[in-house]
């Protein structure tokens, strides 16, 4: 477990952990300083593409020059999220439309199919 | 592990923590529900990044595995939550 491994390996690891949650940090700054919900959706991506892509990284440069062959598994993660968080997002998307038409918001109005030919 | 790499896992490891209290403020204080449902996914995201980094810290694949597993749970956390708030109920 101590194995001493190159400075080479161990700047690249630290720079891009360091990039990491420096970017998360903004994300959360975002979501803290921005004024209406949907602006609000923004800042998150950067934390589950950017931040996810550089930790991943990080960890497949470090286990793999620490077990000297390459260690992949940790693209999952970010395959993972690639996948699941547009889902949630346009979920809440939709949600957040839906409930603020209900609250009598100024927000663009239904467009579904059922909804226009009932008005026509 | 040299002292660089080590203090560079502490560094952040730190500014993850501070990233996941802006999102506790913008948890409690959130306007609407669907702000309080953006930060609870965001911090789903943040803990998945400090457990893929705590594994690069202790040198062992166990945190992987629980880094899958907060990213699958959020996902279905936030996915019943937005489908509560638009209809109302989770399963139709």
């Amino acid at each position: 477990m101590s194995a001493e491994l190159s400075l080479w390996v161990e700047i690249p690891v630290a720079i891009l952990l360091v990039f990491s949650s420096l970017f998360a940090l903004i994300g959360a700054i975002g979501l803290v300083r921005m004024k209406d919900y949907f602006q609000r959706m923004h800042p998150p991506a950067l934390a589950s593409t950017l931040g996810a892509w550089c930790v991943a990284l990080a960890s497949i440069i470090y286990f793999s020059a620490l077990k000297s062959g390459p260690v992949l598994h940790a693209w999952l993660i970010p395959i993972l999220l690639s996948i699941t968080v547009p889902v949630t997002t346009l979920l809440l998307a939709r949600a957040a439309l839906f409930r603020k038409r209900m609250a009598g918001d100024d927000v663009p109005a239904e467009v579904s199919s059922r909804r226009t030919e009932s008005g026509s | 592990m040299s002292a660089l790499l080590s203090n560079a896992i502490l560094v952040s490891l730190f500014i993850f923590s501070l990233a996941m209290i802006l999102t506790l403020i913008r948890l409690f204080k959130g306007p609407s529900a669907q702000d309080r449902v953006l930060a609870l996914d965001y911090l789903y995201i943040i803990a998945m990044l400090m457990m893929l980094a705590l594994g690069i810290r202790y040198a062992s694949d166990t945190y992987f595995e629980a880094a899958l597993l907060i990213a699958l749970f959020g996902f279905v956390g936030s996915f019943a939550l937005a489908k509560f708030l638009l209809r109302g109920e989770v399963i139709e």
